[in-house]
């Protein structure tokens, strides 16, 4: 049978999945980029991965549009004009969204909701305004049927933002993904309280370090799919990553692959990353033709290159002969310091890279800690986390995270599963999202142990809906296979606890 | 001479030892010997008589000098010493001074509202609170104390001067239930509660609710709620079975009381003008 007929027979596939599917095998029927040996060699070893990204990018992997451009002027191409009122501003965005595309389809920034809407939410009476939000988020789960679409709230406090929380928790759907712009000066107890709560019951939104994220991408920078800071009016080319683990198994101790192999596969993937970058601007129709690029809502030079990283811990234990993962990565200093070291190595050589185009970035690439994907089982943790069955008390998680999420500009996180008497509690969570924000953790989320919508690695999928793919059954959510691969080979729901007496 | 305490555990970050996100601090020892304690190896210090070097499976327990010796980092907690003694006590106790505590108090304060003595009973440790306390206020931390009302803050308020408040604990008001529930007189009690809602350093009694005593609990909570009215949280407690010890647990009840009878005291509580009232 061939791949082609495989997916057209699979009975688990919604129509929109089926199509996606024979989209990307037609898209892998070409080989225009051509790679070095040395790299087809790699990533045959596992030690490179391409996420799947398909071998012609005839788009950027993430676009983030400048949205408060559409409600400005409008967008010819699709014949809108400025919305004037709040039916208006969100038919505006939802005929845009469907043309906003991505790697997998579907917009993965619906821009800062609450800034966007806040002029026109707060000219209609409340409960008028919260009908129609809750009809936008219902058209949102329902046509953008990704968890990777997201939305940005915060920092500061808005009515809007208020109904989107309320709703969120009403309506308890998996989409869109949400992140708060947290700042312990412009964002208000009260308001980081209420969205603790909202966050605690739907694992949304988690708490970006909105200092960190502004001082090294500026005021106008937006968090797109699962943790993605990318700037606005731009985004992210491409995101191929190092597998670690198994780029250390090439080395044969931990000099050489301080010092051979890991520079080695470094420029590898700068290989890959550079052929892509040229081959979207210079080749592909997006930025000569898509009117994303014509009208100005996106920029090429504000793209950027995301150098991903996955499974830091397991190649430290590697490294150390450590069997044991309890004794490793994130509660041994040894192992902790070791990955400071190779974080080093990563961050100098690609600093030192000079990238095509990227201008806004003084042609640089920016470093990622891959979440993961759902064929990693457990030999890869995401990113620099501490694998799932290791995980020490939160406080240690946290410390450790703390050294390692500077290194990310475009995007790292961490989550933490909370037992229920947090439900009660939250003002308890509080002080610690603020505290380990001020120590340099870039991005925090956390739900309670009987949510339904779960945050598996960054994105969230509903339990009964893995469920329903358990049963053979289709789930609207493209996401959701994902999540039940990444609960079946990593245990990604299995975290640790978070206890009343941690 | 540096002044140290036993302390028997440190949680860093608690969220059921009053508001917020707090370190909590147990120390070691209790004059009480209420039946219901839920962790009553904290009551005694340890006497030395070795049973537990005998039953410990990883060697963390040894004699050196005739006293019982515990090695943190060989401990795999699983807490066989504990069930094996029979003194009420527990081997796993450093003693600490505040420079040792501070050192913990620091790593933790960024994610804190400050912090819990808890015990045992944290006010046998007074000298080491008077040092203590205005060193974590210093830090922008407020500083609670959970007590069983034993010592006489009337007598000795210097120890209030830093504490944000005291958690107290009535347990029982009529004195026949007090003698037979926590084997201690409670008039000392009875009058810590009204010595701090006047100092104004009460942040919350807590009273426990038992199965089949509905005269006691009525008494006792009437009793707080008009003494404290709104002025503090009523923390109502529903007496739970787990780590109570055996013998105990056969005389008080195998079970946890029930949600709605305990839910109908902090009606009551709140009836009488406790508005803080609330059931965990």
């Amino acid at each position: 049978m061939s791949e082609a007929l495989n997916i057209v027979k699979d009975t688990t596939l919604t129509y929109d999945q089926t199509l996606l599917a024979l989209a990307k095998l037609g898209e892998n029927t070409d080989d225009s980029i051509v790679y070095s040996d040395a790299y087809y060699a790699a990533k045959k070893a596992g030690a490179l991965c391409d996420l799947n990204e398909g071998r012609l990018p005839y788009r950027p992997r993430y676009i983030c549009p400048d949205y408060d451009l559409l409600f400005e002027k409008g967008c010819d191409f699709l014949g809108l004009t400025p919305p004037k009122d709040l039916l208006e501003a969100i038919n505006t965005l939802e005929i845009f969204y469907n043309h906003v595309p991505s790697v997998t389809c579907y917009p993965v920034y619906l821009g800062d909701l609450d800034h966007l809407l806040e002029p026109f939410v707060i000219k209609e009476d409340r409960e008028y305004a919260k009908k129609i939000l809750r009809l936008f988020l219902l058209h949102i789960d329902k046509v953008l049927t990704d968890s990777f679409v997201h939305a940005d709230i915060g920092p500061k406090d808005s009515l809007t933002a208020r109904i989107l929380l309320e709703l969120t928790e009403e309506m308890q759907l998996a989409i869109p993904n949400i992140t708060l712009k947290y700042d312990p000066e412009l964002t208000s107890d009260d308001f980081a309280l209420a969205c603790i709560r909202c966050m605690l019951k739907t694992a949304k939104p988690s708490f970006a370090n909105h200092r960190m994220f502004m001082k090294e991408w500026g005021e106008d920078y937006a968090i797109a799919s699962c943790y993605n800071g990318l700037k606005k009016a731009g985004g992210g080319f491409t995101l191929p990553r190092l597998k670690l683990y198994e780029c250390s198994l090439a080395a044969e101790s931990i000099d050489d692959f301080l010092k051979n192999k890991l520079p080695e596969f470094i420029d590898l993937q700068l290989e890959y990353m550079d052929k892509r970058v040229r081959f979207c601007v210079e080749e592909s129709n997006f930025f000569k033709s898509n009117f994303l690029a014509t009208e100005g809502f996106v920029k090429q030079e504000n793209f950027t290159g995301m150098f991903g990283i996955v499974g830091l811990a397991e190649c430290v234990n590697h490294l150390l002969h450590i069997e044991d993962k309890k004794k490793g990565f994130g509660l041994n200093p040894e192992a902790t310091e070791l990955g400071l070291k190779i974080m080093d190595v990563i961050d100098k050589r690609v600093a030192e890279h000079v990238a095509p185009y990227c201008d806004a970035f003084d042609h640089r690439y920016r470093l990622h800690a891959q979440v993961g994907i759902d064929s990693d089982g457990m030999e890869d943790s995401p990113g620099t986390r501490i694998p799932i069955f290791a995980e020490p008390t939160i406080l240690e998680q946290l410390e450790v995270n703390e050294k390692f999420h500077p290194y990310f500009p475009t995007g790292t996180g961490d989550i933490f599963k909370f037992e229920e008497t947090y439900e009660k509690t939250p003002e308890a969570i509080l002080p610690i999202i603020k505290g380990s924000l001020s120590r340099g953790l870039r991005y925090f989320s956390g739900y309670l142990e009987n949510c339904d919508v779960v945050r598996v690695t960054g994105y969230l999928v509903k339990k009964s809906e893995i469920e329903k793919l358990n049963q053979k059954k289709q789930s609207l959510n493209n996401v959701t296979v994902f999540g039940k691969g990444a609960q079946d080979g990593a245990h990604a729901l299995d975290r640790r606890v978070v206890r009343y007496d941690d | 001479m540096t002044i140290k305490a036993p302390v028997n555990r440190i949680i860093p970050f608690s969220n059921v030892d009053g508001p917020s996100n707090r370190m909590a601090i147990f120390f070691q020892g209790c004059q009480f010997n209420c039946r219901f304690c839920h962790n009553p190896e904290t009551i005694h210090m340890c006497m030395n008589c070795g049973d537990c070097v005998k039953t410990c499976s990883v060697q963390a327990l040894k004699m050196v000098e005739e006293k019982v010796v515990w090695n943190k980092d060989v401990c795999v907690n699983c807490d066989t010493c504990i069930k094996t003694c029979r003194h009420d006590a527990s081997p796993k106790v450093t003693w600490m001074s505040a420079d040792d505590l501070m050192k913990e108090v620091t790593r933790v304060a960024p994610y804190i509202q400050g912090i819990t003595l808890s015990g045992g009973e944290c006010t046998l440790r007074s000298d080491l609170i008077k040092e203590l306390f205005p060193r974590v206020k210093a830090m922008g931390l407020t500083a609670l104390l959970d007590s069983n009302g034993s010592y006489d803050f009337e007598k000795d308020p210097s120890i209030l001067e830093y504490c944000d408040g005291v958690m107290l604990d009535v347990k029982a008001v009529r004195k026949e239930f007090s003698d037979w529930l926590i084997r201690y007189p409670n008039e000392i009690i009875l009058k810590n509660l009204d010595y701090l809602l006047n100092a104004d350093k009460l942040y919350e009694v807590r009273t426990i609710i038992f199965p089949d005593q509905d005269e006691d609990n009525e008494y006792t909570v009437s009793y707080v709620a008009n003494h404290i009215k709104d002025r503090c949280f009523y923390k109502i407690i529903r007496y739970r079975q787990f780590g109570v010890r055996d013998q105990q647990r056969e005389i008080l009840g195998d079970l946890t009381t029930d949600e709605e009878y305990a839910s109908s005291y902090v009606e009551l509580a709140k009836t009488l003008g406790a508005a803080k009232a609330y059931l965990i």
